[in-house]
């Protein structure tokens, strides 16, 4: 009772101050339908590729093997995980390591320190194409790897590696210096205070910059389509040619014959990204209540 | 321990380098064998018969890039604004993760969502193929929303409280404070977002192959087809060999140095800000 005449009031209020200020009317405007046409555009994308594509979604789809018969995408998805793992194996330590450095270890004012944020932002703002090719030149030909799942995985590594080191910095930053008062005032050492006070308590911002990088390499396609290459069978060792499920979708929509085998991809691809989200958010989220 | 930290903070300035001479020794050998002049500013590629003029890619890269930031610059920062000053709690808690999960699609499924959708609208209204500088801008503008979004807010929110309440003390609206005090004190960080933007709209390779056309001449209207540099290297690199694979890793290194120094302004108008 006592809130809707509250809101009454405030709705006649602002209603007062739109009609002696219709300019300001006109830019509230502006703000909600630019908001709605952000939300709108993203529900449609998702909603669209869902609803159409998952009616293509068959258990031949599925199949344990490939064949032109089936274009299975049993073998890409293996190979996503693969190549998402190897590349997390790669690049979550060293982030974490790099990030510990310069949060723990590093002086202010170090120059060193900004040449390192430097260059981790121009990793973070090269084109994945570009990684594509630095990749073919250094993995496939310079050191004779061909292509391979390693150097896609390397590759990838490289790509989003400044991505675990920003949110590791920033989740390491964000440990209270009592935490590490506390843990030397009780005659514990700088290393020992790090791997048992600091990082556990940074394991959850840790962790969703983590999902974020899955997101981003199990997504990905130029920089793995001359590096990793497209043969479509699951790999079996580290140097054999293996295409991730974006790069089937790619080869699949380039050979032009298989619109719904790709909208099906599109499916697989769209939930792995919906649910990498929704485990950031929530670890976002019990991260904030703390 | 602490060389093994030291170690690992050494390896991204390590990766730099090495992709700095891995693409510039590669890159370097087919422009100096093509000649740096005709590289640039040749307007035919016709590897078959040995003409390497890039100047179409380049001018596609660039049009595309203005489209997207036409289209989804003025969207994405007056969403940033609605998001950062009057956006009710419960709403921004669904917004917020919408905007997240745009940045999450991979590009290679907005490419497919600008093909089955995109492409075929523009076909039926304007009776062409469809696939253009239009659509290129239309779906790149979509692209370039999350980041543009998410870095504006954050300058926004940086703004010092104070500023607002004061312009809203001196008897001005909230959108008049918000346009007039707020904005133009966070714009060095607005606009670190919009170069973040178009940084990740040059650089954008699967979503515009399918989309785009891809023939490789100057387009002359919005819905000519067009070709874009990293689209060049995507298409060709599969069987090219020789000078023509120089002169595509040559096309990445123009890429690359389109991209540092878009990464110089950001840094410098970070600093600023």
């Amino acid at each position: 009772m006592k809130r809707t005449t509250e809101l009454k009031r405030s709705v006649r209020r602002r209603t007062k101050e739109y009609r002696n200020s219709p300019g300001s009317f006109i830019l509230h405007i502006l703000l909600i339908l630019s908001t709605l046409i952000t939300a709108a555009v993203t529900i449609f994308i998702v909603g669209y590729i869902l609803i159409k594509g998952a009616p293509n979604l068959s258990p031949k789809l599925f199949a344990w093997k490939y064949t032109t018969e089936n274009v299975s995408m049993t073998p890409a998805i293996i190979n996503t995980l693969l190549m998402t793992f190897l590349s997390l194996l790669f690049a979550v330590p060293a982030g974490i390591g790099a990030a510990i450095y310069l949060v723990e270890y590093a002086e202010r004012g170090n120059k060193f320190v900004s040449v390192i944020r430097i260059t981790a932002e121009t990793l973070a703002g090269i084109p994945s194409i570009v990684y594509g090719l630095f990749g073919y030149l250094l993995f496939v030909i310079a050191l004779g790897f061909g292509l391979s799942l390693l150097g896609g995985a390397l590759t990838l590594a490289i790509m989003i590696l400044p991505l675990i080191m920003r949110t590791a910095e920033e989740a390491l930053m964000s440990v209270p210096d009592s935490y590490r008062e506390g843990s030397y005032g009780l005659g514990a050492g700088r290393l020992r205070t790090i791997f048992k006070i600091v990082l556990p308590a940074a394991v959850p911002g840790i962790i969703s910059g983590v999902i974020l990088g899955i997101g981003r390499a199990a997504g990905e396609t130029a920089a793995l389509l001359f590096v990793a290459g497209t043969a479509a069978k699951a790999a079996t060792s580290l140097f054999s040619s293996s295409r991730t499920l974006a790069v089937h979708m790619y080869v699949l929509l380039s050979e032009g014959l298989y619109i719904d085998q790709a909208y099906a991809a599109a499916v697989i691809l769209l939930l792995m990204v919906v649910l990498i989200n929704l485990l950031s958010e929530i670890l976002a989220r019990k991260i904030g209540r703390k | 321990m602490q060389a093994v930290f030291f170690a690992a903070a050494c390896i991204s300035v390590f990766a730099v380098a090495l992709i700095c001479v891995f693409l510039f020794k590669n890159g370097f050998a087919g422009i100096s064998k093509i000649g740096a002049v005709e590289f640039l500013s040749g307007t035919v590629w016709k590897p078959r018969n040995g003409l390497f003029g890039i100047l179409p890619m380049i001018v596609g890269s660039i049009y595309v890039t203005a489209g997207a930031v036409v289209l989804g610059v003025p969207v994405g920062v007056l969403c940033a604004v609605y998001l950062a000053k009057f956006c009710p709690k419960a709403l921004y808690r669904v917004i917020k993760p919408l905007v997240n999960l745009m940045a999450g699609i991979p590009s290679i499924v907005y490419g497919f969502f600008g093909l089955v959708v995109i492409v075929p609208i523009i076909q039926e209204t304007f009776g062409t193929s469809g696939k253009g500088l239009l659509t290129a801008s239309i779906v790149l503008g979509i692209m370039i929303l999350p980041t543009v979004i998410s870095v504006s807010e954050s300058a926004v929110r940086a703004v010092p409280e104070s500023y607002y309440e004061g312009s809203l003390a001196l008897g001005a609206t909230r959108e008049k404070s918000v346009f007039f005090v707020v904005i133009p004190a966070a714009r060095s960080g607005i606009l670190a977002g919009v170069v973040l933007g178009i940084g990740r709209a040059i650089g954008e390779t699967m979503a515009l192959i399918m989309i785009a056309g891809n023939q490789p001449k100057i387009p002359d209207g919005l819905l000519s087809g067009v070709r874009t540099l990293t689209a060049n290297i995507v298409m060709e690199m599969g069987y090219a060999s020789g000078l023509h694979r120089e002169a595509l890793i040559a096309t990445a290194v123009v890429l690359f140095v389109f991209i540092l120094i878009i990464n110089l302004c950001v840094s410098a108008l970070k600093g600023r800000g």
